[in-house]
């Protein structure tokens, strides 16, 4: 058989070579990578860079003096008032959920699970307005709670209303999936064995879940800590008694403090970072991964 | 035992209370609230909610926040799927701190990201020195919203489409070549329809998330009447009025948009599981 004479068939020829293959996937694998890699970069982590850069743009005891402001203390201890409240509820709300829903088969379920992921979808505008709107003082409780004389728009509960309608779903989301992948089979065997309700959660389900949980109430927290548009909403930003720390970044920003404001920022950047370690180890140790 | 509407007996106990807990807590914390916001529309003056929800403030801010979330949503399918692509199919090195780095937006508060953002972004910023010279204004621009609605909407895009890549069957790929097809005939043919529902569903939702956002947003936006003012800033501004009735005429708007998401979400769910169903 003859060789290849004309131009077209030697390229032809020349293509269909390893090398000459492996070539031109080896270009654009770098091209997708450099593009992908630029565009995270310029996105994700020259923003988490430049937030401690500003932070530190004056140095260390620039840094660490922001945080003796009295009213950044004070949105540092609303921050963790309101997140010691929130995540123990939502973490009590997600396993019950995560429970009754990966246990057992019921007409509705899947409404069900639409409707506690609702939250997720709704505007953090929004899920603040809806309080005051329930709430303040031409809500529909506003006229019996100013009578009674409590207040919950521009205070403490409802940042902790709000807080908790905007991290509702964290935990259920995280355990429901794991929850119906492990399946009933052992909590079965071991109510069958004699076994009461509690002591099948605790010896049985919690030890193959507690991974997945650790991350849900890790992530639940991280959202309830940064809370802010729905917490602007209902806080009405009073220094020193409603603000949280992210709305403490924004007042900061706004009055030029910068060193502040990022200050108090890179807190919260650390909690984040925080966040995606442990979800990192999360999924190595279960081998696991979400959806 | 009676164990009606179950498939098969059922001896785990606690359904009865876990159900009523679960149903009494999503009520009281998400859809008495959220009706709340509903009845309050529904009880405005019918000219007066058309005149809220129709002024041109609104409609400008609709025209700014769908725009640029559109856009934002756009640009993440072209470099969400790339960057899915490089983790499924690439072996570099970092790999692994990239994949975690990718869910930072859902880990970082809002706030954070959209100082850091404009500081970035800012004439004399990291990134923005380098653009003002061409021209390219970012902070305080629509094109500045674009930005931050593509960061927080970044991750849904890499996270749908990463499972659905890894499902892409390598020896169909083979096959084909084998059979002379080109790398992107392969692509189109093969790839694209194994993909696409699930690119569809993660530009769903990272336009869904970027129509509502609010923290990211505002710092980098600079909010210029009617030129750089997002919808959720409006309703800030009517609850400073104490208009409570035009708030809410508002949010009334938001919240239906969220419902057409949610369910366009599930549709299109729906049918990329009965396309991978036919497919095997």
């Amino acid at each position: 058989m003859a060789g290849p004479t004309s131009h077209a068939d030697v390229a032809a020829e020349l293509a269909t070579r390893p090398g000459y293959r492996s070539a031109r996937a080896t270009l654009v694998r770098w091209l997708l990578i450099t593009v992908s890699l630029t565009f995270l970069g310029a996105l994700l982590a020259a923003p988490l860079a430049a937030v401690f850069a500003m932070a530190l743009e004056q140095g260390w005891s620039a840094y660490f003096s922001s945080f003796g402001d009295e009213a950044t203390r004070a949105s540092i201890r609303l921050t963790l008032t309101a997140a010691a409240i929130v995540v123990p509820l939502n973490t009590v709300f997600g396993i019950t959920a995560a429970w009754c829903i990966s246990k057992f088969e019921f007409r509705g379920k899947s409404i069900l699970i639409t409707l506690i992921d609702l939250p997720l979808a709704v505007s953090p505008v929004v899920s603040g307005l809806i309080y005051v709107l329930l709430f303040g003082l031409n809500g529909w409780f506003g006229a019996w709670l100013q009578d009674n004389d409590i207040s919950i728009v521009y205070a403490l509960p409802g940042i902790i209303l709000a807080t908790m309608f905007v991290t509702f779903p964290y935990v259920a989301r995280e355990l429901i999936p794991l929850m119906q992948q492990l399946g009933n089979d052992e909590e079965e065997a071991a109510i069958t064995l004699g076994a009461g309700g509690w002591f099948t959660f605790f010896r049985v389900t919690l030890p193959r879940i507690r991974w997945g949980l650790l991350y849900g109430v890790i992530l639940c927290n991280a959202r309830a800590m940064g809370e802010f548009g729905a917490v602007s909403v209902v806080s009405g930003n009073v220094r020193n008694l409603t603000m949280t720390m992210p709305l403490q970044i924004e007042a900061l920003y706004n009055e030029y403090n910068m060193v502040g404001a990022f200050a108090v920022a890179s807190v919260l950047s650390l909690l984040a970072v925080a966040t995606l370690i442990i979800k990192t180890l999360v999924e190595g140790r279960t081998g696991y991964r979400r959806r | 035992m009676k164990n009606v509407g179950q498939r098969e007996p059922n001896v785990i106990p606690g359904f009865g209370i876990t159900l009523g807990f679960t149903t009494f807590f999503l009520s009281a914390i998400v859809l008495l609230p959220l009706s709340a916001l509903v009845l309050k529309a529904a009880g405005l003056d019918w000219s007066r909610f058309v005149e809220v929800i129709a002024s041109p403030r609104a409609l400008a801010s609709y025209k700014l926040s769908f725009g640029a979330s559109l856009v934002a949503a756009c640009v993440n399918m072209v470099f969400g799927f790339a960057l899915a692509w490089t983790l499924v199919r690439y072996e570099f090195p970092g790999r692994k701190l990239v994949d975690a780095i990718i869910d930072m937006p859902f880990a970082l508060p809002t706030a954070v990201s959209g100082i850091a953002l404009t500081t970035i972004f800012a004439a004399n910023g990291w990134i923005g020195q380098y653009l003002e010279p061409h021209g390219i204004h970012v902070a305080y621009t629509p094109l500045g919203i674009t930005v931050a609605l593509t960061l927080i909407g970044m991750p849904f895009v890499v996270r749908t489409v990463q499972p659905a890549l890894q499902e892409v069957q390598r020896d169909l790929e083979d096959a084909a070549e084998t059979l002379g097809a080109g790398r992107f005939y392969i692509f189109r043919r093969i790839i694209v329809p194994t993909v696409l529902p699930a690119l569809l569903t993660g530009f769903t939702l990272a336009f869904a998330r970027a129509v509502g956002e609010y923290g990211s947003v505002i710092f980098i936006a600079g909010n210029k009447y009617m030129e750089t003012e997002i919808t959720p800033l409006l309703i800030i501004f009517r609850l400073e009025e104490y208009d409570y009735a035009g708030a809410a005429a508002l949010g009334f708007v938001m919240l239906s948009i969220s419902f057409v998401m949610l369910l366009a979400i599930n549709l299109l769910q729906v049918w990329g599981r009965k396309r991978l169903m036919v497919s095997r």
